[in-house]
């Protein structure tokens, strides 16, 4: 019978089927990080369990760590030392492998997970963060868990679940110039809400994903979690072997031979059957910005804040009441007017080296907008010491950015650092949310091309229209 | 964790689609390495008041400070509740709080599982369903209980409306008896290892 590449990976997991209905998925790895780490560990000490398998599990420290140079484990965010040294000691005593603040091999969990080949094309990689959908782009089965389910992977190496439906999501067609896979996912999510995928496992496929290198496909995968789906996965092809090639926890020899003859027959089937089945033709995607309190509230950058009264929806249309007060914001402004306070390049969603790339060459011999706030932070150690090689640290710079130390940072108060009430930022990031980005602070996402053009200029900007001036 | 079986309280409505756990929980407010100590941060960006960042205290209009509210361990809430990020800090919240139930049309899939591991029932019903539980309860919050029986799976007031809903029937045992994920998967030991035997040859370039 015809099998998804979903389907396939899950049944070579498969240990049992429950008399419950569960099944007992085996888990290959698991990724911590300081924040929910040290609790999830401690606690299994409290029941004196054992991490049954340490050498399949890694810690990085992200969620708490400050960014700024010179770096040590104090940290502005309340009680943060006692997450960072808990987490640092807990590791040790169960003899886990533990990125710490300052190895070189530091970075954002799913950041590094993937650059150091921690996941590969067809293991079960999990972690207590939702972004881990991220990893899926490199054919893996990827999802968040929350602390409970982190102790029972941690302790049998396996997690029982209930068999996720499963939805394909086609891209046909190539982007148009200057389209990235941030305005993608971001206008997926405007069309079909933020509970479109809801619980689905969520294969990206078509010519139009294929096109895509694969640090763009772990952008569109990051915020399939947005999309509320289970995770987000893409078939494996020439693309993602020769990313992971010679990555540091990756198989070498005989074994990447017999890795390679594996991984060669993780695709979708041909007429291998989905619950649901969406179609976007990417032409169509222009850089799409959110305008509101939640991802689905994204528009095109040609488009206006849209009139809550014309949305039919009563659940929806006070959702988007709510967030135009909250954003001080009216219907009907034009998106590329609004003026912006703040702009941030970071997190799990677009912090890799072609984003700050992308970034870089919209910035190349220009300056911000003297008023405002801008912050660059590196997904990891390495792409940072990667950047500066090739000397994006100092575009950054000289156009007026902060260029950090790598971590999760702004992207929601890491290192207990905020932006201020009623601020305005454009911002790299996957979550909109009320508070998100500190108390009362209003967070519009886009791609860093967007980022860096709206920086420019002070309000939120069609980097396309800049590469023209320049 | 406690077992659910039945429970009868007051139903607190707060019908926005769409709150997040970062709502739910800030992350300023996860001060600590523990899964106590969160009720206090508890939707802290609505329910308390702020100047620059600073609590000035109590919200008096949000839902849970209104006095006829005080005591509510039923969550009436909207669609998608508790997307967003896994930190199951929200479920430690909410049951430190004293929930014992949330009823929504859909959760985000991670709260859902967070919930059922921590003795707090997740419990989905329609749109309409919550709409008429949230419209008695509003008329005298404090007498007009919701009750929930898990057994029966039925959520019902004491005007006489009664709905039905689903859960997997793992959520379900799990919850009734207040077992332990984990000791329950320990049991099966041997297929896990008979597993990993034969993975260790076929998949041997996936174990480091």
């Amino acid at each position: 019978m015809p099998k998804t590449l979903f389907e396939k990976i899950w049944n070579d997991h498969l240990i049992a089927e429950l008399d419950d209905g569960a099944c007992l998925l085996h888990v290959d790895r698991v990724f911590l990080h300081e924040r929910t780490g040290g609790i999830a560990l401690s606690s299994m000490e409290a029941e004196q369990r054992q991490v049954r398998n340490p050498g399949h599990v890694f810690c990085t420290m992200d969620h708490i760590i400050d960014t700024f140079p010179g770096r040590g484990d104090a940290t502005m965010a309340p009680g943060g030392r006692q997450f960072i040294t808990s987490a640092r000691q807990a590791t040790r005593r169960a003899g886990i492998t533990l990125f710490d603040v300052n190895d070189p091999r530091q970075g954002i969990s799913h950041v590094i997970s993937a650059e150091l080949g921690v996941t590969l094309p067809g293991l079960t990689v999990v972690c207590p963060d939702s972004h881990t959908c991220t990893l899926g782009a490199l054919g893996a089965l990827a999802w968040g868990i929350g602390s409970s389910e982190c102790e029972h992977a941690l302790t049998t190496e396996t997690l029982r679940l209930v068999k996720p439906k499963q939805m394909a999501v086609r891209l046909q067609g190539g982007l148009a110039a200057g389209v990235t896979a941030k305005d993608v996912i971001l206008h997926l999510t405007g069309k079909y809400s933020a509970s479109g995928g809801s619980g689905c496992a969520i294969e990206f496929c078509g010519e139009g994903t294929r096109r895509l290198p694969v640090e763009a496909r772990m952008t569109l995968c990051n915020m399939a979690v947005e999309f509320s789906a289970f995770t987000g996965i893409i078939a494996p092809d020439d693309e993602t072997l020769k990313y992971i090639s010679g990555r540091p926890y990756a198989p070498e020899g005989g074994e990447w031979d017999k890795a390679v003859e594996y991984w060669r027959r993780l695709h979708t089937d041909a007429g291998a059957k989905y619950d649901k089945e969406l179609h976007l033709d990417l032409a169509e995607i222009e850089p799409t910005v959110t305008w509101g309190t939640s991802p689905q509230h994204a528009i095109g950058i040609s488009g206006m804040i849209p009139d809550p009264d014309k949305e039919s929806n009563k659940g929806t249309r006070q959702a988007m009441q709510r967030a135009m007060d909250y954003m001080g914001l009216t219907a009907g402004t034009a998106i590329n007017t609004i003026p912006i306070d703040a702009a941030f390049i970071g997190s799990c969603t677009n912090s890799r080296l072609s984003d700050l790339r992308d970034a870089a060459r919209i910035l190349k011999g220009n300056k911000i907008t003297r008023r405002i706030k801008a912050i660059c932070v590196p997904g990891s150690s390495r792409i940072k010491r990667e950047a500066e090689q090739e000397g994006i640290d100092r575009i950054f710079t000289e156009a007026g950015f902060e260029w950090r130390e790598s971590g999760c940072s702004m992207c929601f108060y890491a290192g207990g650092e905020g932006f201020a009430e009623r601020e305005r930022i454009i911002s790299s990031t996957n979550r909109n949310f009320e508070g998100r980005q500190g108390q009362g602070a209003r967070s519009h996402l886009a791609s860093p091309a967007t980022v860096a053009a709206s920086a420019l200029t002070g309000f939120i900007t069609d980097a396309r229209n800049m590469a023209i001036q320049q | 964790m406690k077992p659910f079986t039945t429970h009868s309280g007051i139903a607190a409505p707060l019908l926005r689609i769409n709150i997040d756990t970062d709502a739910i929980i800030p992350s300023r407010e996860m001060r600590r390495v523990s899964k106590r100590g969160l009720s206090e941060g508890l939707f802290a960006g609505w329910r308390y008041l702020y100047e620059d960042d600073k609590k000035l205290g109590a919200n008096p209009d949000f839902i849970l400070n209104k006095p006829e509210y005080a005591g509510a361990s039923i969550l009436l809430a909207g669609d998608n509740f508790g997307c967003g990020s896994s930190r199951e800090h929200a479920v430690w919240a909410l049951a430190e709080y004293g929930f014992r139930a949330v009823i929504a049309p859909a959760f985000g899939s991670i709260f859902y599982n967070n919930a059922v591991r921590n003795g707090l029932l997740p419990v989905e019903l329609s749109e309409q369903s919550i709409t008429a539980l949230a419209e008695y309860s509003t008329r005298a919050p404090a007498t007009n209980h919701v009750n929930i029986s898990l057994e029966n799976t039925t959520v019902s007031s004491n005007a006489g409306d009664e709905f039905h809903f689903d859960i997997e029937p793992l959520h379900k045992e799990m919850l009734l008896q207040g077992l332990d994920a984990i000791d329950m998967t320990l049991k099966h030991l041997d297929e896990i290892e008979e597993f990993q035997n034969r993975d260790k040859t076929s998949r041997s370039w996936a174990y480091l």
